[in-house]
């Protein structure tokens, strides 16, 4: 950490160099915060950041102004190293009204910058967030943390009274002096912003220039205001050179759907109905047609999955998504395309439960879901992505391995992944592995389940195909003939071939990668959205000197060959999840080893001090 | 890449009935119903022109759901009630093909009534055959949605409180550009009820009632008996009146301010007879509704209109994108909107 004093146009305000920071916007649900912060994740990733964050909003679209249930808040974290996480204490928290200061204040580290929208700390709304009294009146708050009272409604409507908006027109824009300001503080280039605005408002000009004369204004205030004494910056990280955009993992998994589309040359048919986190992958490939994406907004979720089975059986690729409650009732169905061995994908963007539980919030506790939450032995293939720009290889891989194995293909993301974003190094996508779908059209020798020796995935075979007229279905059937069977035997056959095929897959997954030594004291293993809270606490760990590694699970059914082994290589394991212990179950299971889980399940990404107080915890334990 | 529509391909000899015979034994109850349908069907195959590798049949669960097995065409027997779900899909993903959906009044009307909603309101190209024997089969004898009000079954001994639906109403209140209903002992009128269904652009929707001998033998005797039919069967005819019965009983079916009303032929006046006009969707609602002891039952085709269909709109979309755009190129993608290097 550096000071310099720096002159911005001929004020001179020291600023301050750090490693990173963590801001919170939080405001009403009508205040704009997710934009605030997204525009904010923007300029900080052109500053050459590496970032991670974490928007957070309820469930309600227009939840009562002013209330606690109302508050809605996008956090990041940026930094001029690796950022593996939002981040768990806030630097800075800006609070746009009272019910934002109660719900977030306790996340402000001591001694933090907070910012509040004075004009919104009326009675009413002091009354809506339970405080007795106005906490900015506290001699207190001041004294704990590093309080600017600034009063952005009647700055706002300051640097634009001239401008021919209404009042309520007028209010809207304040975030954008919230975002002008907090730009000053950490010294961030309101360009991409200006540019957005220009794009965003095109046909508005009037709201345009209000936008951009209030962020200006957010920014000047910043400037020469003498309550903010000294700004800060956060020099670009050393990430690996190349060209980057902002990924979130919804995004990610439809276009690493396109990407599969366009490689195998086949349609894609997507069959969802809506439903919070994963609605906004139909939407996104919805806008897609050219890839010869197909989108079905279905009636129930039963029918998307249906129809992405009807599509499979056509010769496209499948693809339904949905979060926890939908994916329970696509259960029949996906026992329909094991036994059909027809190659279908499906999204499972896990949220808080059970039943409707916490629609906008994240969790890992699908994993028995995905594993077995069907009738019978019905095994499938699951895979999950770490990141938010891991979805885009995740989803890609899913195509794959479902055409290659003739197999459903469960991806589990989560609510954090999927609306979460980082800096993602764009890859070159000729180095992605083929999809080389080979329809079977040969009818000598054809039956439905003739097997291939190396996969034992059956032939797929495009209705239209002369000579291969064939029936499946649900029921059993024999092997290779493929005929309505009974039998004992070949019941039990089936059962063993079915799980065997996908036990296969494990040829695929690459050897684990471990951070950390390949033997010690401790190792933690992890899958999904907390990839980056164990990395940054593993990591942290490591620098104190401690015997710990990590590997992370992107592999979940089959798990990876050389799992059982690694294991084995440390003292303790430790898995850390957002359920109440469902992989460290599998893992005792699988391998009898003794391994302890994490687990807390509030709807929120687990901390990495908590990982890295529970890995201190277990070394010490005997 | 679009593949060759039906029809295209050389077929130079022409298919027969036993073409579309399988090898599987056909395992319904002797006497059953679905024996005779299932003859009309691969009678008729031959005649829609297609090449047999474009046709498919898809099932959902219940004894008529078994039918895909017995027809040597693709087929692919599914889930319980989801036929239609599957069809949609398959037919997005393959709009060259020929696709019947076989379904019956529990599988389609009950657990499957939500997907036979939106079949037919999208207007999917699909050939809906609904066997309406007003019981579960192949569960052992419960009341179906189908069944009359107070029906005594195993699940109902004080006889089931359920009003039934009627599957024509139903279907036009969905808005089904074809609707049709026929039965399984006059083959003859099956058979010509198959081939106006299948050539529908859009869902044809066909009612087929049908005996179930084993548990609700002669539900629909009023149609089998000769005596009781030549008095109540009611055969639509586009662009005759809606006249019934033997010839020297005839009655006309007219309307009475908004009523449905039977009269005596003789006494109506010729202006005052209902000339059947199947592009009227009113009429067909109408229509749908009446039935024996009140009603004569009609057979035949109540609705065929032209709407959109959803796949055609689906791909026009697509084909639209790809001429405005050219196609989606993911490297390009990838690389669009805001990006910034890092060197």
């Amino acid at each position: 950490m550096s000071e310099t004093v720096a002159t911005v146009r001929g004020v001179p305000k020291k600023i301050k160099e750090l490693d990173r920071a963590v801001i919170r916007f939080a405001g009403d649900s009508g205040d704009g915060m997710q934009l605030t912060g997204e525009q904010f994740t923007t300029e900080s990733a052109v500053a050459g950041n590496d970032i991670s964050t974490l928007p957070n909003f309820p469930a309600e679209i227009r939840a009562p102004a002013g209330t606690l249930f109302g508050v809605s808040s996008f956090q990041l974290q940026f930094g001029s190293q690796r950022v593996y996480t939002p981040g768990d204490r806030l630097d800075c928290l800006v609070a746009m009204n009272p019910a934002a200061l109660k719900v977030h204040l306790r996340d402000l580290k001591p001694g933090g910058l907070l910012i509040v929208n004075t004009a919104a700390y009326d009675k009413r709304n002091l009354d809506k967030a339970g405080y007795p009294a106005n906490p900015l009146d506290d001699p207190a708050l001041g004294e704990r943390y590093r309080l600017h009272k600034v009063d952005m409604s009647a700055l706002t409507h300051e640097a634009i009274k001239d401008l021919p908006l209404n009042t309520k027109e007028k209010d809207r824009t304040k975030n954008f002096f919230a975002l002008g300001l907090v730009s000053w503080i950490y010294t961030r280039s309101l360009e991409p912003t200006l540019d957005w605005i220009n794009k965003k408002f095109s046909k508005r000009q009037d709201i345009s220039a209000a936008n951009v004369r209030v962020l200006k204004a957010g920014h000047a205030f910043g400037e020469t205001a003498e309550i903010f004494g000294e700004h800060y910056t956060v020099e670009a990280a050393d990430m690996p050179p190349g060209l980057y955009r902002a990924m979130t993992g919804n995004r990610a998994l439809a276009w690493g759907l396109l990407a599969a589309a366009q490689r195998s040359t086949l349609p894609v048919v997507y069959g969802a109905y809506p439903i919070t986190p994963a609605s906004s992958v139909l939407e996104e490939l919805a806008m897609h047609k050219r890839f010869r994406i197909r989108t079905i907004q279905a009636e129930d979720e039963i029918a998307a999955i249906s129809s992405v089975i009807g599509a499979a059986f056509g010769g496209a690729i499948g693809v339904t998504g949905s979060s926890g409650p939908g994916i329970a009732l696509k259960g029949e169905a996906i026992g329909l395309a094991v036994t059909a061995e027809l190659p279908i994908v499906i999204f499972d963007i896990q949220r808080g439960g059970p039943s409707t539980g916490l629609p906008t919030k994240t969790e890992q506790a699908d994993l028995m879901q995905a594993l077995y939450g069907r009738n019978s032995e019905s095994p499938v293939v699951v895979i999950a992505p770490a990141t938010p720009g891991d979805c885009f290889y995740i989803a890609y891989e899913a195509v794959r391995l479902a055409t290659k194995y003739m197999v459903p293909v469960f991806v589990l993301s989560d609510g954090f992944l999927a609306n979460g974003s980082e800096p993602w190094l764009i890859p070159d996508v000729n180095t992605l592995p083929p999809i080389d779908v080979q329809f079977r059209t040969e009818p000598e020798g054809f039956f439905p389940y003739l097997r291939d020796p190396a996969t034992l995935s059956r032939p797929w075979v495009r209705p239209g195909a002369p000579g291969l007229e064939h029936r499946i279905g649900g029921l059993e059937k024999q092997d290779v003939t493929g005929s309505i069977s009974y039998d004992p035997e070949n019941h039990d056959h089936m059962v063993r071939m079915r799980a065997e095929k996908v036990r296969r897959v494990a040829q695929e997954i690459p050897p684990t990668s471990i951070n950390g030594p390949a033997t010690g004291d401790l190792l933690v293993v992890g899958w999904g959205g907390t990839y980056g809270a164990i990395t940054a606490a593993v990591e942290r760990a490591q620098a104190d000197g401690k015997s710990v590694a990590q590997i992370h699970l992107r592999h979940l059914n089959p798990l990876p060959p050389d799992l059982g082994h690694i294991l084995r290589e440390y003292r303790k394991i430790l898995v850390p999840e957002i359920n109440s212990g469902q992989l460290v179950r599998v893992l005792r299971a699988e391998y009898l080893v003794d391994a302890v889980g994490y687990n807390k399940v509030r709807g929120l990404p687990l901390p990495s001090e908590e990982i890295y107080e529970s890995i201190n915890q277990l070394l010490e334990s005997t | 890449m679009t593949p060759p529509s039906p029809g295209a391909a050389e077929a130079p000899r022409k298919l027969t009935k036993k073409d579309f015979e399988s090898d599987q034994d056909v395992r319904w109850c002797p006497g059953c119903g679905d024996y005779a349908i299932l003859s009309a069907v691969q009678k008729t195959m031959p005649d829609l022109g297609l090449p047999k590798e474009n046709i498919v049949f898809i099932s959902g669960i219940g004894c008529s759901s078994r039918f895909p097995y017995y027809m040597n065409t693709y087929g692919f027997h599914t889930i319980h009630g989801r036929a239609p779900a599957i069809a949609t899909g398959l037919k997005v993903a393959r709009p060259d093909l020929k696709v019947f959906v076989v379904t019956g009044d529990g599988d389609g009307l009950s657990i499957g009534g939500n997907h036979m909603l939106h079949v037919l309101r999208r207007n999917v190209d699909v050939t809906i055959l609904l066997f309406n024997n007003r019981i579960y089969g192949l569960t052992k004898g419960q009341y179906s949605p189908t069944s009359e009000f107070g029906k005594v079954t195993k699940s109902t001994p004080m006889g089931s409180a359920d009003r039934p639906v009627n599957p024509l109403s139903f279907a036009l209140g969905c808005g089904a550009t074809f609707v049709g209903r026929t039965v399984d002992r006059d083959v003859r009128h099956m058979e010509e009820m198959l081939k106006r269904a299948a050539a529908h652009k859009g869902t044809g929707f066909l009612e087929i009632l049908q005996n179930c001998n084993v548990y609700n033998d002669l539900a629909w005797n009023v149609m089998y008996e000769k005596e009781t039919k030549i008095h109540h069967e009611l055969r639509l005819e586009h662009g005759k009146p809606l006249l019934f019965g033997p010839a020297d009983d005839r009655k006309a079916v007219i309307m009475k301010g908004v009523q449905p009303t039977v009269v005596k032929a003789s006494a109506a006046p010729e202006s005052a007879l209902w000339i059947h006009d199947e592009k009227s969707v009113n009429a067909a609602k109408l229509l749908a509704d009446l039935f024996f002891p009140d009603y004569p039952v009609p057979v035949g085709t109540l609705l065929d209109i032209e709407a959109p269909v959803y796949e055609h709109t689906m791909l026009d979309q697509e084909q639209r994108a790809i001429s405005d755009r050219g196609p989606g190129d993911i490297a390009k993608l990838l690389t669009s909107g805001d990006t910034w290097k890092i060197e």
